[in-house]
């Protein structure tokens, strides 16, 4: 097990630095000059400034130094610094980073565990009137736009009942301490993480769906049968668990997308995470900021995808016992 | 009073099914101690009768008229919840996949376990401890160590044990077999009949042995009932119904084993060159579990083969599995391709070339597969299955298709047959398709891989009837590869006995089966079923002039 954990790590360490100059190349063959970004907001556009700016910012040298020089600085945490926003971009992301791993998270449970359960639901009710409202309401929040459905969640929500705060990440000005600004907090959480997992909910509940209804007619579900076992028990012990290898697989993968959903949540709620830094970012021309995001995205992606595989070996004993 | 009778049951299958009653009007009795076989080929509703006992009847499909009494009450009355307390406890069901019976992801103990858990039985500690006598009871090497193992660590006869394990847990009065040993290898199929034997006589209990090997019947059943299309056609003692049949299908049922007996090859010519040359093949797997450090897993699935097939020839590769005869035909194929050794055909070593040099010789050498439903590609119509690997090395359209016809007709197909698709037909003319896309780029060696082990015994005799009939018309040569000695008696001019990867004996067929020189080959002899009736068979005939 060790092993194999080692390996890993060795691995995603190339793949990270295959991603960052990727990453690196792609920027700066798209469109678009910080330097004019920024001369531009200074209200001072001539030749002379642009080219000092270009100095400044090393913009000046050869595409390959540029290039050297901002993977170095990577191999030592250093994500280089922030134009616009004067910090480094570590710094940055590192303030903001609580935040979206707070939203992500909240949101891949709810999506799991709400998944899972109407999936189970559905494949019990196979073919009847239930199994089609449930597939039909997940799939509803699938195929609607993210961004819209939140905009709708916070004008019904927030404006219309006035139920939940619609913006932000804790109330400004309370300057709430311990638990009264964890409940803060978690008021604030519930319309952006409900959004963002209710989004991702509808794979979660086609797959086990999928999933129970295969492992289902499988011999060995015969056999729990022929011993008299309980359909209730059945369906949990031998049913579920051998139908949630495949989710697991899933939600390795999902995981990864979810950090790219977190984008337009945190966008349209405020939300002062790295999603919305990108964003912000983006906008900006700030090269290092949307490289530096880039780059802990692809870290988180790999992460989870060596935890999905641990999870694997715990959950099925063929992967943990042939290793 | 029996034990169990069923009375004219009946069992409806849904509308739009090929008929409207699984099975019609079936009746019989079985009384403790008794073993009453069910034999029948696919379709004959067979399976449906034991699973209608059980209460696990597929869904859509349920019981039109009759009654089914177990000790005077009738199961088909019962609710859920009454049948739900008899199953496991007064009735077990043993299955015919060991390899899916289990759940994979369930130690071995604790699936024994929850049957005493489910009825309410004895205290937790006092269940583990019967778990492990049952293991112990059913032969199951190392209790202690097996009862924490997971299925995958076991191979297909201890999970079948595993699973009469479960079966016996409560002592029920009735065991229900659908086709136990069907996917196991001879040697233990033999010692699972055994068992199943023993534990009837200790026991007293009753076994309803349901089968479509009338070999096996012969080894252990008192009473036999033969279904055909749903209908019992046949029924009486077992030596009645296999020595004297008086229904045309048991006849034909009969008639369709093949027997042990073998024709006197024709000695072939060691000098002439042979079509095809094995010299010192050897296949190693070695699997990198995981972990820069770990051991691989290294398996010898071939080692040092080396053999010679003249023109005209059968020789047959028998052995059980994992005795490494199908990675030896797929390295023939080049399928894989063998660390050592050499594989010459027509003079020429395929066993290292690749790219173009490999598909200018990969026509000379064709395989049939054992499973005619997974082998052919459901999305393509016949006629593509047949023509892509013609237009491949270069046939015209048209030409490729006028020879898949031809094709079709050779193996007793309609050429009309190009248009449809594989789903459409019934397993033996799916194998038929899968001979003739062999066939189709004439090659000088066929490799069949257990081409007749999934169909049924009549059509088992018909598919090997037409190979015999193709072998003699194209003078073909083949590597016949099969678990089941006596079909390879019937094909094959020498047999190939492979064990743990090696060649342990090669021979004339007479000679390797007739006088068998390693303790291996007699072992794989001794373990075929139904040799007493066979000699019974034969008394028979010779007191009948």
């Amino acid at each position: 097990m060790f092993g194999f954990i080692a390996a890993r790590l060795v691995t995603a360490v190339f793949i990270l630095l295959g991603i960052v100059v990727l990453n690196f190349i792609l920027i700066h063959a798209a469109p678009g000059d910080p330097a004019a970004v920024m001369a531009g907001e200074a209200g001072a556009a001539d030749e002379k400034f642009l080219a000092d700016l270009r100095t400044q910012f090393g913009l000046d040298q050869p595409f390959t130094v540029q290039l050297w020089n901002y993977v170095s600085g990577v191999i030592q945490l250093d994500l280089g610094f922030s134009y616009r926003q004067q910090m480094p971009v570590a710094q940055l992301i590192w303030d903001r980073l609580p935040a979206t791993l707070l939203l992500t998270s909240t949101a891949f449970v709810i999506s799991i565990v709400i998944g899972v359960i109407a999936g189970v639901l559905a494949a019990q009710m196979q073919g009847t009137w239930w199994d089609t409202v449930i597939s039909t309401v997940a799939l509803l929040f699938y195929a609607t736009p993210l961004f819209w459905v939140a905009l709708m969640a916070s004008l019904v929500f927030s404006v219309f009942l006035g139920w939940l705060p619609g913006f932000g990440y804790e109330t400004i000005g309370a300057n709430y301490t311990g638990l009264a600004r964890v409940l803060d907090i978690g008021t604030h959480l519930i319309l952006p993480a409900s959004t963002l997992g209710l989004f991702f909910t509808a794979i979660y509940m086609r797959m086990t769906r999928a999933s129970m209804l295969e492992v289902s007619r499988l011999d060995f579900v015969k056999t729990a049968r022929a011993k008299g076992l309980r359909s209730s028990v059945i369906q949990r012990r031998h049913i579920l668990r051998n139908a949630l290898l495949p989710v697991i697989t899933l939600a390795g993968l999902q995981a990864g997308q979810i950090v790219g959903g977190a984008v337009l949540t945190e966008t349209v709620f405020a939300w002062p995470g790295i999603g919305r830094l990108m964003f912000e970012a983006i906008n900006q021309r700030d090269y290092n900021v949307i490289l530096g995001v880039f780059f802990i995205s692809a870290a988180m992606v790999l992460l989870f995808n060596l935890i999905t595989d641990l999870l694997y070996g715990v959950v099925d004993p063929r992967i943990r016992l042939t290793s | 009073m029996s034990l169990l009778s069923f009375e004219n049951l009946s069992i409806a299958l849904p509308t739009g099914a090929d008929r409207p009653l699984a099975v019609e009007n079936v009746s019989f009795t079985l009384d403790a101690g008794e073993i009453l076989c069910i034999v029948g080929e696919s379709g004959s509703g067979k399976s449906m009768s034991a699973n209608a006992l059980m209460g696990l009847l597929p869904e859509g499909v349920t019981p039109a008229s009759g009654r089914i009494l177990f000790e005077d009450r009738n199961l088909l009355d019962l609710s859920e919840r009454e049948m739900m307390s008899l199953r496991g406890r007064e009735i077990s069901m043993i299955f015919q996949e060991p390899l899916s019976a289990l759940n994979p992801l369930m130690r071995i103990g604790d699936q024994i376990v929850e049957v005493f858990e489910t009825h309410g039985r004895l205290t937790p500690p006092e269940r583990r401890k019967r778990a492990l006598e049952l293991m112990h009871e059913v032969g199951l090497p190392d209790p202690d160590a097996t009862i924490r193992a997971y299925p995958f660590q076991l191979s297909g006869g201890q999970r079948q044990r595993v699973v009469i394990a479960m079966a016996l847990a409560l002592e029920p009065k009735v065991l229900v077999a659908d086709e136990p040993t069907t996917a196991l290898d001879v040697t233990t199929q033999a010692q699972i009949l055994a068992l199943i034997d023993t534990l009837r006589r200790e026991r007293g209990m009753a076994v309803l042995f349901i089968t479509h090997d009338f070999s096996v019947v012969a080894d252990i059943a008192d009473r036999v009932i033969v279904m055909q299309s749903g209908e019992v056609v046949e029924a009486g003692t077992a030596d009645k119904v296999l020595l004297d049949p008086t229904h045309a299908y048991t006849r034909a049922l009969l008639d369709a084993i093949p027997r042990l007996s073998f024709h006197d090859s024709v000695p072939h010519d060691d000098e002439a060159a042979p079509i095809l040359r094995v010299q010192d093949l050897s296949m190693t797997f070695r699997t990198r579990t995981s972990g820069i450090f770990a051991k691989p897993r290294v398996v010898k699935a071939v080692q040092n083969a080396s053999f010679q097939l003249q023109k005209g020839e059968t020789i047959g590769i028998v052995g059980e599995s994992g005795s490494g005869k199908s990675t030896l035909g797929r390295c023939l194929v080049r399928l894989l391709t063998p660390q050592n050794g050499t594989v010459e055909i027509g003079g020429k070593d395929i066993a290292k070339i690749n790219g173009d040099a490999l598909h200018q010789h990969r026509r000379r050498i064709q395989m049939i597969f054992q499973d005619p439903y997974s082998s052919l590609n459901p999305r393509a119509r016949i006629g593509t299955i047949l023509t892509e690997g013609l237009i491949a090395y270069g046939s015209d359209k048209k030409a490729a298709r006028t020879r898949a016809q031809e094709l079709l007709t050779l193996v007793g197909l309609d050429p009309s047959a190009m248009t449809r698709f594989p789903h459409e037909f019934s397993g033996g003319q799916r194998q038929r398709v899968g001979i003739a896309r062999a066939l189709a780029l004439d090659p000088e060696v066929i490799i069949a891989d257990e081409a007749v082990s999934a169909l049924d015994v009549s059509i088992q005799a018909q598919v090997l009837d037409l190979l015999a009939e193709l072998k003699e018309r194209l003078d073909l040569s083949m590597i016949f590869i099969t678990h089941d000695l006596r079909v390879a008696a019937q094909v094959c001019d020498r047999i190939i006995v492979m064990q743990r990867g090696e060649m342990v004996e090669f021979g004339p067929c007479a000679q390797v089966l007739g006088d068998p020189q390693t303790a291996y080959t007699r072992s794989l002899l001794d373990a075929i079923p139904g040799k007493a009736h066979e000699r019974a068979l034969a008394a028979q005939r010779e007191a009948t002039p």
